[in-house]
């Protein structure tokens, strides 16, 4: 190790937020859930409201989510998180009440509970990790794989005839007068990352204004399903998955920036 | 305490003893028989009195989900729905049985099986004291026969899911849902404060302080070798229930040849038929079960020593009556008579199965 | 002159996935020819050129690096 002599208090600029475990996290090596996770922490942490944070994990990868957030968590039913979040977030309004959901468990099982969570404007914080794929599972196809995309279940690629078309759940909630904040963004560059982090800070904001649904949307990779390296996954997923899932603000305090 | 009476619906009994019992939370979902508790609660506006909400949500799924939120916050929380109701509840039930969640859940028992009729039935026996969703589980289940008990065991109710940290199910029927009756109604229980709950529920995920570890509600136990000790941890709990909170009433058993075995609208039923047979000279008992789980093992094998035969009356094709025979061995003739399908029996009905089934053979 | 940044990876929890390596624009990282426990090949610097930009800790997905710059 190089410059061993600055390794000091005084010069520390970046170390792992105590809003995380230490547990080892279970994901698969590059994969953006673990990140994200970490952003969410720095937000958790930065804000001082750990003790109101309540984490609703879901089914699938990030299944085991409650193991690394040093929040009070609870695991959800597979796609039934926002139902959960609804009930806690009404019980105590001050709190800061958050779901964590992949794409299968939030746009194909939870659909109904997305939406109307959503539409009833529920105060509560929904990050949505996208990679188009069931990890947790075996990389079968998700509601958000993309067209020829190759799965356990789409072994010859997603076709329109078979599959129907990707889900872009996310501009569909955008539609909704329920959500305030929609977003959609990724964590595969250190630029990408504070983006996230700062849109997952405007969302716990939003909340503590009590103004209604945030939703941040986190395209993110998934290498083993992909069946490629981390790096390589990351650069996959700039070249397909933004084509279809462009990265920006959808809708900022309540009013659509995008079409 | 003070005593107020009234004259209410079975279901509106169920949302006044929620206003009056603490609850803080109620989501729901329309469904015929048992609507009226979510318009009552939504008239009578809680919130405003006591800060309790109520949330019609977008399916049943969703409703027992917000009371598996609610109550692993720590929160005094329950719905209500009717049959197909509760089959879409089953997958939330089993994890709220999994994760030692407090709560609430009255089913206002329809005709089935699908999506069947509108009209009373007993016939989600098995659905409610079998488990009814994947796993080894109990629900505690409770029968009540009469609008008075509809609101008494929302109290009971709150007793047993905390104590145990097990839903607990209201298992009633349309007619008990749609009659009026009077009832007494007593104070206002407040809701917890959260220094309450924190005391009553400290297991909860409230919200994490400094001076601890962060909770987790789950019902995930990948370990095999742990999920199994979990799983002896609930049967434990639950061979406790059945030691010490079963709760029957028993009817002139003492000396009956005969006895029925009923709960909630049937039992009402087999009491008009015991008075019936009264004066055709027979001596019958009634075995009223107010639990259904833990279920009254012990005293059905004492009678079962003591008579002549039981007949299980109930509006089913036969599901109570199983657990009868199991608990009295064989030991004495058990029958079964009742009507279903959303037909209710007539107590000459009863009284004549007696006869057919038992007496005449 | 001696770069005014480091990093510390804590290479029992690192998982090899190479994305720091991706990320800094000094290219310090390396993967290291040893394993760790896990048997991933742990990230590790293999140059004194490190700002102490802490691109490589942001898109850790395990949160092993911790930065340090002279301010």
């Amino acid at each position: 190790m190089f410059n061993q002599d600055i390794v000091k208090p005084e010069n520390l600029v970046y170390k792992k937020t105590d809003v995380l475990t230490n547990n080892v996290m279970h994901y698969c090596p590059g994969c953006g859930h673990g990140t994200t996770h970490r952003i969410i922490a720095e937000v958790i942490e930065e804000m001082g409201i750990q003790d109101k944070a309540i984490c609703v994990a879901p089914v699938g990868c990030s299944v085991l989510a409650y193991n690394y957030f040093s929040v009070d968590s609870l695991g959800a039913a597979h796609g039934r998180a926002p139902a959960l979040a609804t009930a806690i977030q009404r019980l105590n309004p001050d709190h800061h009440t958050f779901t964590y959901q992949g794409d299968g468990d939030l746009a194909a099982i939870g659909t109904a509970e997305t939406i109307h969570a959503c539409n009833r404007g529920e105060n509560i914080v929904i990050i949505f990790i996208n990679n188009g794929i069931y990890g947790m599972t075996g990389g079968q196809m998700a509601p958000t794989t993309l067209i020829g995309m190759q799965t356990a279940t789409s072994p010859y690629g997603r076709t329109v005839e078979l599959n129907g078309y990707p889900l872009q759940i996310t501009e569909l909630l955008s539609q909704l007068p329920g959500t305030y904040f929609v977003t959609r963004q990724s964590v595969h560059t250190a630029a990408a990352v504070r983006k996230t982090k700062k849109a997952i800070r405007q969302a716990f904001e939003n909340q503590k204004g009590k103004k209604g649904t945030s939703f941040v949307e986190v395209v993110s990779n998934c290498n083993s399903g992909w069946k490629m390296t981390a790096p390589k996954a990351n650069e996959w997923m700039v070249e397909n998955m933004f084509a279809k899932y462009p990265i920006g603000d959808i809708k900022v305090d309540g009013e659509l920036v995008q079409k | 305490m003070a005593k107020e009476l009234k004259l209410m619906k079975g279901n509106e009994a169920i949302a006044e003893a929620a206003i009056r019992s603490g609850c803080d939370g109620y989501f729901g979902y329309p469904i015929t028989p048992q609507s009226e508790v979510m318009e009552y609660l939504m008239a009578e506006k809680p919130w405003e009195k006591t800060g309790m909400v109520v949330l019609q949500a977008e399916s049943e799924t969703s409703s027992i989900n917000m009371v598996y939120g609610g109550a692993g916050v720590g929160k005094k929380v329950m719905t209500s729905s009717s049959s197909p109701g509760i089959s879409l509840m089953q997958e939330g039930l089993t994890y709220l049985a999994g994760a030692e969640l407090p709560a609430i859940v009255v089913n206002v028992v329809r005709g089935g099986p699908g999506l069947g009729t509108i009209q009373p039935s007993q016939a989600d026996y098995f659905q409610a004291t079998k488990g009814g969703g994947h796993g080894d589980y109990q629900l505690f289940v409770l029968a009540p026969a009469t609008v008075q008990e509809m609101y008494d065991f929302v109290f009971l109710g709150w007793e047993i899911a905390f104590k145990y940290r097990n839903p607990v199910m209201i298992l009633s029927d349309g007619a008990i849902g749609q009659v009026m009756e009077k009832l007494y109604v007593g104070d206002y229980v407040p809701r917890w404060t959260d220094e309450e709950l924190k005391k009553n529920a400290p297991w909860a995920s409230f919200g994490k302080p400094a001076n601890r570890e962060h909770h987790i509600i789950t019902s995930l136990e990948l370990d095999s070798a742990k999920q199994e000790q979990h799983n002896h941890k609930l049967q434990a709990k639950y061979r406790e229930m059945e030691e010490k909170e079963v709760r029957f009433e028993a009817i002139n058993c003492d000396d009956a040849d005969y006895i029925f075995v009923a709960y909630g609208s049937s039992a009402r039923i087999a009491e008009k038929a015991m008075q019936l047979g009264k004066e055709k000279g027979y001596k019958i008992g009634i075995l009223r079960l107010i639990t259904l789980f833990p279920f009254p093992k012990k005293k059905i094998a004492e009678l079962s020593t003591k008579v002549k035969g039981m007949l299980a009356v109930e509006m089913s094709a036969g599901q109570m009556v199983e657990d009868v025979r199991l608990a009295a061995q064989f030991r004495c003739p058990i029958e079964h008579f009742g009507r279903y399908g959303g037909i209710i029996h007539t107590p000459q009905e009863v009284l004549e199965a007696l006869e057919e089934k038992i007496i005449k053979r | 002159m001696a770069a005014k940044g480091t990093v510390v990876i804590d290479k029992e929890r690192c998982k090899g996935c190479g994305v720091c390596i991706v990320a800094c624009p000094k290219s310090v990282l390396a993967l290291a020819k040893n394993v760790n426990g896990k048997g991933y090949n742990y990230s590790e610097a293999v140059v004194d050129e490190c700002i102490g930009c802490a691109s490589c800790a942001m898109v850790c997905p395990d949160g092993v690096i911790t930065v340090y710059k002279v301010k």
